[in-house]
């Protein structure tokens, strides 16, 4: 890889740690995803900032091309990441749903007990 | 108190939802009626409550299964003993409820209301969806080893227990029906059918359109064919 590359490569990731920190300080991403992103972004600075690693990594797999290990770790790793977005956002939406249900009977069981006892509320209000 | 809920499940059906009451106010006796507004955007919860039902309105609209799981739900926690699903738009005759009921009382936990059953054909649809739900039927029987002529009727009455599995496990996505089907005789239910015509429909427009049924099947294929899961899913609910 050539220096210039190299530095473009580099700022990219030290970038994206920042806002990943920016984030999380501000508290606007939960605690166990920042700890996934943060990992994630640690280990992108750390191939950017030896080119070396990626290489030793390459031929303990037995990969001839080292930016082909590159590919397949973020490939697989973000392959992952959508999966696991799919069931939380289906888990989320299955809890939205009980919500509007409970929502639904929570407000019939009102108009019921309102129908029922407009009077007596009227007595219990305090005189003004 | 009546140990009979109608639920109905209705989506923007204020002209069918009067005469739709009215004929249940007749031919059912000793029963409550819950429409359950899946967010229609029209007068159907007041048409259904100056039709005497109570009305438990959805916040937004979540399809047939989820306001049917409502329908569980408010009926196991007001504790009724048995329940019907009933359709807004008046294709079902309320005089056959009483012939679901009678399945109910020789023991059955979900009985539904076919439109096949009969001999005759009371009830038309085009040749594809008949091709679609012939397979369906096939599917099923290979899947449950049980074997119903009408999978995919709206038209069903519960027992207590099939209620209270439902209240919590009630398939949500379209075609809940077939779904929940499969699910009531995975875990162990007694399921039956017998023979009911069919009415035209009151008003309103039929709720299914062709890229929409494919999408279903094709979603429903997935989730039959992932049974073995849903096996076991269905024992662990019932435990």
């Amino acid at each position: 890889m050539s220096t210039r590359a190299h530095v473009l490569v580099l700022a990219i990731t030290v970038f994206n740690l920042i806002v990943i920190l920016r984030l999380v300080r501000r508290r606007e991403l939960r605690a166990k995803y920042s700890i996934l992103w943060v990992s994630i972004g640690a280990l992108l600075v750390a191939m950017a900032a030896s080119p070396r690693l990626l290489d030793r990594i390459s031929l303990t797999l037995g990969i001839i091309y080292p930016p082909a290990t590159f590919f397949l770790g973020a490939i697989t790793l973000l392959f992952l990441i959508s999966i696991h977005f799919s069931w939380e956002l289906s888990r989320l939406e299955e809890r939205t749903r009980t919500l509007a249900e409970e929502v639904a009977l929570l407000r019939l069981k009102l108009e019921e007990a309102q129908r029922h006892q407009p009077a007596e509320e009227k007595s219990n209000e305090p005189a003004p | 108190m009546p140990r009979t809920l109608v639920i109905i499940p209705a989506l923007n059906e204020e002209d069918a939802l009067p005469v739709v009451l009215r004929d249940l106010a007749r031919s059912v006796p000793d029963h409550d009626v819950l429409v359950v507004d899946d967010g229609s955007v029209d007068g159907t919860a007041d048409a259904a409550r100056s039709g005497g039902a109570r009305v438990a309105q959805l916040p937004f609209h979540l399809g047939i299964g989820g306001g049917l799981r409502t329908g569980f739900r408010y009926a196991v926690d007001q504790g009724y003993e048995r329940a019907v699903q009933f359709d807004a738009d008046g294709q079902h005759d309320p005089a056959e409820i009483a012939s679901l009921f009678a399945l109910l009382d020789s023991g059955s936990d979900l009985a539904i209301g076919s439109r096949f059953a009969a001999s005759e054909r009371s009830y038309r649809i085009g040749h594809v969806r008949s091709a679609a739900m012939r397979f369906l039927r096939l599917a099923f029987q290979v899947l449950s080893g049980q074997s119903f002529t009408d999978t995919s009727s709206g038209f069903r009455a519960f027992s207590r227990p099939m209620l209270e599995f439902f209240s919590h496990n009630y398939p949500v996505e379209y075609m809940d029906s077939v779904e929940a089907l499969l699910l009531a005789c995975y875990a162990g239910f007694t399921v039956t059918e017998t023979k009911v015509t069919m009415r035209e429909r009151q008003a309103g427009a039929p709720s299914t359109r062709s890229v929409r049924l494919i999408y279903s099947y094709l979603r429903l294929l997935i989730v039959m064919t992932s049974s073995a899961s849903l096996r076991s899913r269905a024992r662990r609910m019932a435990v």
